[in-house]
């Protein structure tokens, strides 16, 4: 009998990555929130070294910062491949063992063409070892659903993908990939949530108990569009934050003194002379002010829209349904949201408050992702769609 | 005898003709009004490894006045002038780290003219450059350890107030600014600054400081010099 992997191995795992990538966007946070992004010239390396072998004394300033963010990300890389893996069972094997058999190929010829990149060399090839290893020993488990394995290869592909971002808007000194950079993390993040809930048995368990419910497509469709809200607000966030100017507007809740601040040149030209900054900022432009000014505005829709929900799921189902606890949660970490972004231009943009306020921002988003997610299997019309969709033990296709 | 006589004057001659084709200009400039105080920089004292290198208080330059007003870290230069570097043969200008701080915290050069970015510090320090986009200059990063040679940079196009940072410590940044000509001047902390071997004939002096803005006056070069003072004010 082919042995099969325990389950619940697979989803505390896939919680174990989603956490992990929550840190990890909490320690970017802090590289953005300490002006620390350009800290490090190099990539992939660190001041030379392999990123695995940079010393520890050197972590000074904004390095700790940079660098820890890109362990953090390699830890959250190989969480992400591992998930993978398992996702696809025992046919990671074979998979395995080739990808270690290059690793170690590749270790020899780096060590023989380029000696003083020993420390790469000894990188690559302890990898490769892994890996091959791994190839002989993986368990014989019998592969996920195919829509889940290619939601695995889609994260694993995303992280991949925002590790060479990360490493291009250093090289390229463009801001605007790290606005694409803090993006694609929320996105990725929701992906990693997606995962922990499909594995999960409350995603079996909404499936199985889901009741008729008249008010199904209204809701599903409130959630979708509020959480598209919030991502947009997070877009907006990560705007302002990756012009590293600073605070564009330094008071709250007016904006210089007024309801809306003047941007004219001679006005903006003022606020930049008037600002007594002690950290490295790029001028205040005017743009950034309308940008600054409509994610405030963007905040209290949010927390209306968010509001709204909460409001019409306590009416529309029954208590103790679980879609009213997590609009209850969805309403408190928006009530959180909107202090902590009052407390950042209070705080004159604090780094931890600043990196706090992006934590909850990224739960925000995941919370409402998650929900819109559980609508659609608890409410009924879920049923309607293809029974591949549904989770199973068994692969569907060979 | 005679040839000797007329080899001498030419000689005189030919000495005198750049004081009296050129001048310098000099002047004072000073600051009206009480500026806003330069914040602390905290977190300069509170790093683990800077904190060691200095132990006084240490506060943004914003505004570096004189007791009788004098305004430091004016850029002076001739308005509208330019196509007339002479970067490329020019001594190199410097900028240190020192203290985990940049000194000077506003300096000048030419295109083309060599800036030499050196580290007296006992630890590493990153120089990013971050020019104006638009402005024709290419941002740099560089790594430069403790110890380690000098950062050379060289730059293609004019730019008022280019930023140096430091991204390892946050609070050190200066800047640079670089003409395409050779007439122009940094004040000192006394105010003064001199702007040497300028032609005759009239200009207008473009004066400018980070915070307190931008004053212009008209001055006219003859008889080998010329002297203006120019103020600056807050309210």
């Amino acid at each position: 009998m082919t042995p099969t992997t325990e389950p619940r191995g697979l989803q505390r795992f896939a919680v174990l990555t989603a956490v992990a990538t929550l840190f990890l966007i909490s320690v970017g946070g802090m590289v953005t929130s300490h002006g620390a992004g350009m800290a490090v010239p190099d990539w992939p390396n660190t001041y030379g070294y392999n990123m695995f072998f940079f010393p520890f004394s050197s972590w000074i300033g904004g390095i700790f910062y940079e660098h820890s963010h890109r362990l953090a990300g390699s830890f959250v890389g190989l969480l992400t491949l591992i998930q993978a893996a398992w996702f696809y069972g025992k046919r990671s094997r074979p998979v395995l063992k080739w990808i270690g058999a290059a690793l170690l190929l590749g270790g020899i010829v780096v060590a023989l063409t380029s000696p003083k990149q020993w420390q790469d060399a000894v990188v690559i090839h302890a990898s490769g070892a892994v890996a091959l290893a791994a190839g002989f020993f993986w368990p014989r488990s019998e592969p996920q659903p195919l829509w889940l394995r290619r939601l695995a290869l889609l994260a694993l592909g995303l992280v991949i993908l925002q590790g060479v971002l990360g490493g291009l808007r250093v090289t390229l000194f463009k801001d605007e990939i790290g606005i694409f950079h803090a993006t694609l993390a929320q996105l990725f993040f929701v992906l990693a949530g997606a995962l922990a809930l499909f594995t999960s048995r409350t995603w079996r368990r909404t499936g199985e108990e889901a009741k008729p419910c008249p008010h199904a497509t209204n809701l599903r469709s409130l959630y979708a569009a509020v959480s598209a809200l919030v991502l947009v607000q997070l877009i907006l966030g990560a705007t302002m934050r990756h012009q590293h100017a600073g605070l564009a507007v330094p008071d709250f809740p007016l904006a210089y003194g007024k309801l809306w601040p003047a941007t004219d040149a001679a006005a903006v030209a003022g606020y930049n002379r008037a600002r007594l900054e002690t950290t490295a900022m790029n001028d205040i432009t005017s743009t950034q002010i309308v940008v600054h000014m409509a994610h405030r505005l963007t905040a209290v829709a949010v927390a209306l829209a968010i509001g709204a929900c909460w409001w019409l799921t306590r009416r529309k189902l029954a208590a103790g349904h679980p879609l009213r606890r997590a609009t209850c949660l969805w309403l408190a970490l928006v009530l959180a949201q909107f202090t902590l972004g009052a407390w950042t231009v209070w705080s004159n943009k604090a780094a931890d408050v600043a990196t706090l306020h992006v934590v909850i921002g990224a739960l925000t988003l995941l919370t409402g992702a998650m929900l819109t997610l559980l609508a659609f299997r608890c409410l009924p019309r879920f049923r309607e769609l293809p029974e591949a969709l549904q989770i199973s033990p068994q692969s569907q296709r060979i | 005898m005679r040839t000797l006589s007329v080899i001498l004057t030419a000689t005189t001659l030919a000495a005198a003709l750049p004081a009296t084709f050129a001048g310098d200009i000099t002047g004072k400039i000073t600051l009206k009004g009480t500026p806003p105080a330069n914040p602390e920089v905290k977190d300069l004292a509170a790093d683990v490894n800077c904190g060691k290198l200095v132990t006084e208080k240490v506060f943004m330059p914003f505004y570096v006045v004189g007791s009788g007003g004098e305004l430091a870290d004016v850029f002076v230069t001739i308005k509208d002038m330019s196509g007339k570097s002479t970067g490329a043969s020019a001594e190199p200008a410097v900028i240190d780290q020192k203290g985990c701080q940049y000194h000077p915290y506003v300096s000048a050069m030419q295109t083309k003219q060599t800036l030499l970015v050196k580290n007296s510090d006992p630890l590493l320090h990153n120089v990013n450059i971050t020019p104006t986009p638009g402005s024709g200059n290419k941002p740099a990063n560089q790594a430069q350890l403790q110890g380690g040679p000098d950062l050379k940079f060289t730059f293609d196009a004019p730019e008022k107030f280019m930023r140096f940072k430091c991204d390892v410590h946050g609070w050190m940044f200066a800047y640079v600014c670089v003409v395409d000509h050779p007439f122009f001047a940094v004040s000192g902390k006394d105010g003064t600054f001199k702007i040497k071997d300028v032609p005759l004939g009239k200009y207008t002096i473009e004066a400018t400081h980070r915070k307190a803005g931008t004053v212009t006056k008209e001055v006219e070069v003859k008889d080998g010099a010329a002297n203006l003072d120019l103020t600056f004010e807050v309210k």
